[in-house]
């Protein structure tokens, strides 16, 4: 079926924990690292400091969520790593992003444009404005294959129809001929999804891919996501503003707030024991299909703007456990035991970490 | 793997009591849009079945929700309620009024009791105009009120949604979502209505807003004794607001009853699908998911027999293909339409006048 493998096909072998899709494709391999990222925005009403100081790594096979509500920087997270953050009026400036041992932010744009879809992908939400409508599939899909894996002709076809494949579009010798608005909201979210995988990346960005899908598309969507990661050992960062995302499809999750993680770790430590009041918050008022919700619990007043954040902790004015040292310091980062690490005076007194790198090696996602 | 604990939760303690008075009652609705234009020939006219014959009751206090994927007639509805759309068919009835035999003045009386909440907060304000005229515009334009009466009454309503009454003299880019969308309860309040039609009125807010604007309805709806026709695709946010659901697929209710019996032993397929598919509230929670093969046909040509058939995992055999299944009562407070239940399936061969001589001897094993 496929001329190239440079992934190994481990999907029948996978078995190292159990979860949604019954089993996980974690691997110790670190393929990115991000360290200190600051993207800063130069406004008229001064700089919004959309991502201040973001760190995370992601192993191979692994799923990172990235959660936050519009305006916490978590979109702007995901162009940073793409090196697509308009400038003017954007800048990336201090950080690493380092992919495959490679730093990114230092290469060239000629050699960004090769990294850029080859070894780091993304998916983005709208499907409808990610294609555009005057060409085929045919054409779109074998645009990204051609630019990254330098072929044409009946190899390129090939490569086309297997990318097809892979994201599961029934008859892909047809299909490939049809033009975006002959598909559904469903099969063009997949085509999105076979431009995204088609050079076999390293790291896909998932940029709210199934918000505009119906739910049961959205289920079929997910599941895709994590076959094809079983597959090729993907490693997917999810961003999200769904915490039911999160608890689906994420192995480990960061919780964004005013272009800060405030709180990193262990997907089911997050859900079992969340340290920083925004998390708690945040999942506390959500509604549960599972069960009859009493009265849910509501955050009082709307998250800051960026380019007027209060001094201190930007959480402070809306909680509820606020102290006077919350108006005037930013809370350092609390190691919480296990990869959770959360940013907030209410945990002083526990083990104090210098910057907010969650450690991966020997962290308690084994299960 | 682990599944989700259980929890015995009777009662619905932070919604209001509904009384038994029926506010709202849709009796056979249907609503079909002629397409192809032009000649027809034999008068089979090709028509687009949008709502195909639902009947549905809300009653003083009460929240009906209406669930359902893209396409399946949820908002359709909406608008044949809100007059904003004919009826092809069928009844609506209005504290016991046929809506389409009213006269003038019971018109205009209906109008000021039925008020609506739509989904986008940046659109459904008018941009030009300031909070004041907007959420007064309504008493202006039904009522004899004077321009002093009008911005008391103005400011008192911004209060009731958690506003303060300075922000009447703003524009709505001066809001955020979560205010835009209390500037559009505050409007509807205005006139003091019996039914309210939530047309998807959270799904474009972020997360820790929703449950803002959530407890605010509910909270609205205690105080005015309000009644809520809520369209959602959210089956979360549906289980938290309503009372009572009805779920669509093409068109139809497929299923309906009280909250707590349809999410907690849900009958029809489709539901069961759908709520196998929704996103779980904690990662230990992992439900067997139903995988529906194919996509929503068309409305235009639906399946015969049961529209749900092609889809179905638990198709039982020629009859779905053959026989439209019919809403029946299945268990306390709990509608099925589906051949699977004997009450929905005797009365679908009685509609049929046993001219249908299928069998219902179940061919697949489950």
């Amino acid at each position: 079926m496929a001329e190239e493998s440079t992934q190994p096909d481990v999907a029948e072998d996978v078995s190292v924990a159990s979860d949604h899709f019954g089993a996980s494709a974690i691997q110790e391999e670190i393929v990115l690292e991000v360290d200190d990222l600051r993207t800063y925005f130069a406004t008229r009403w001064g700089t919004v400091k959309a991502v201040d100081g973001v760190s995370f790594s992601l192993r191979k096979g692994e799923t990172l969520g990235i959660v936050g509500e519009s305006g916490s920087g978590k979109s702007v997270t995901s162009l940073s790593l793409m090196r697509l953050v308009q400038s003017p009026p954007g800048h990336i400036v201090g950080g690493r992003v380092v992919l495959n041992g490679r730093d990114i932010l230092q290469l060239s744009e000629g050699e960004m444009t090769k990294v850029r879809g080859g070894e780091i992908s993304m998916i983005l939400q709208d499907p409808m404005s990610a294609l555009n409508p005057v060409f085929d599939v045919e054409d779109q899909v074998g645009e990204a294959i051609a630019i990254h894996q330098q072929v044409k002709g009946k190899i390129l076809v090939n490569k086309i129809v297997h990318a097809l494949r892979q994201v599961r579009i029934p008859a892909p010798e047809m299909r490939m001929k049809d033009y975006p608005h002959q598909l559904s909201g469903g099969m063009r979210q997949r085509v999105v999804g076979a431009i995204g995988i088609s050079s076999n990346p390293s790291v896909l960005i998932a940029d709210e891919p199934t918000t505009s899908l119906d739910v049961t598309i959205q289920a079929a969507y997910l599941r895709l996501l994590r076959e094809i990661q079983a597959e090729s050992g993907l490693g997917i960062i999810f961003i999200t503003h769904d915490f039911g995302i999160v608890a689906k499809m994420c192995d480990r999750v960061g919780v964004m707030y005013a272009g800060r993680l405030v709180e990193t770790g262990d997907v089911r430590q997050i859900f079992n024991s969340p340290q920083h009041p925004y998390t708690q918050a945040l999942i506390s008022s959500v509604p549960k299909l599972e069960e009859k919700t009493e009265r849910l619990y509501s955050i009082e007043g709307q998250p800051p703007a960026l380019y007027d954040l209060p001094t201190g902790c930007s959480f402070a004015p809306r909680c509820p456990y606020v102290m006077d040292i919350c108006r005037e310091e930013f809370p350092p980062v609390f190691d919480q035991g296990g990869s959770q690490r959360a940013a907030c005076w209410q945990l002083d007194g526990g083990k104090r970490l210098e910057e907010a790198v969650p450690e991966v090696a020997g962290a308690g996602t084994g299960v | 793997m682990v599944s989700a604990e259980k929890k015995v939760v009777t009662g619905l303690d932070h919604l209001n009591a509904p009384t038994e008075e029926i506010v709202l009652d849709i009796d056979d609705l249907k609503k079909y849009y002629p397409i192809g234009g032009g000649f027809s020939f034999l008068g089979q006219k090709q028509s687009l079945k949008a709502v195909d014959g639902i009947s549905f009751n809300i009653r003083r206090g009460e929240t009906f929700g209406l669930v359902g994927e893209s396409g399946c007639g949820k908002t359709t509805t909406a608008k044949t309620v809100l007059g904003l759309e004919k009826s092809t068919a069928g009844t609506i009835s209005f504290e016991g009024d046929d809506i389409s035999a009213m006269n003038r003045e019971g018109k205009k009386n209906f109008r000021s009791n039925v008020q609506a909440v739509f989904q986008d907060p940046w659109s459904s304000l008018n941009p030009r105009m300031r909070v004041r005229s907007i959420v007064g515009e309504p008493l202006e334009i039904a009522t004899s009120m004077t321009k002093k009466a009008i911005a008391d009454r103005v400011g008192d309503l911004l209060t009731e949604v958690g506003l303060n009454p300075y922000q009447a003299n703003l524009y709505p880019h001066e809001f955020s979502g979560g205010q835009r969308q209390r500037i559009g309860i505050a409007r509807s309040l205005s006139l003091n209505p019996e039914l309210i039609i939530l047309d998807e009125p959270v799904s474009a807010l972020d997360v820790s807003i929703r449950a803002q604007i959530m407890n605010l309805l509910v909270d609205l709806q205690k105080e005015h004794n309000l009644s809520y026709l809520l369209i959602a695709h959210n089956l979360a946010t549906v289980r938290y607001m309503c009372h009572r659901v009805g779920v669509m697929y093409l068109g139809k209710i497929v299923e309906t009853g009280e909250t707590d019996p349809l999410f907690d032993n849900a009958m029809h397929p489709y539901t069961k699908a759908l709520i196998s598919a929704a996103l779980p509230s904690h990662p230990d929670i992992v439900r067997e998911e139903i995988i529906l093969p194919g996509e929503v046909p068309s409305p235009i040509d639906p399946p015969s027999g049961c529209t749900f058939n092609p889809r179905c995992p638990m198709k039982i055999g020629d009859i779905c293909e053959q026989l439209p299944p019919k809403l029946a009562l299945e268990e306390e407070n709990h509608y099925a339409s589906c051949h699977l239940y004997p009450n929905s399936l005797e009365a679908a061969r009685a509609a049929d006048g046993g001219v249908s001589e299928v069998s219902a001897e179940p061919a697949v094993a489950e």
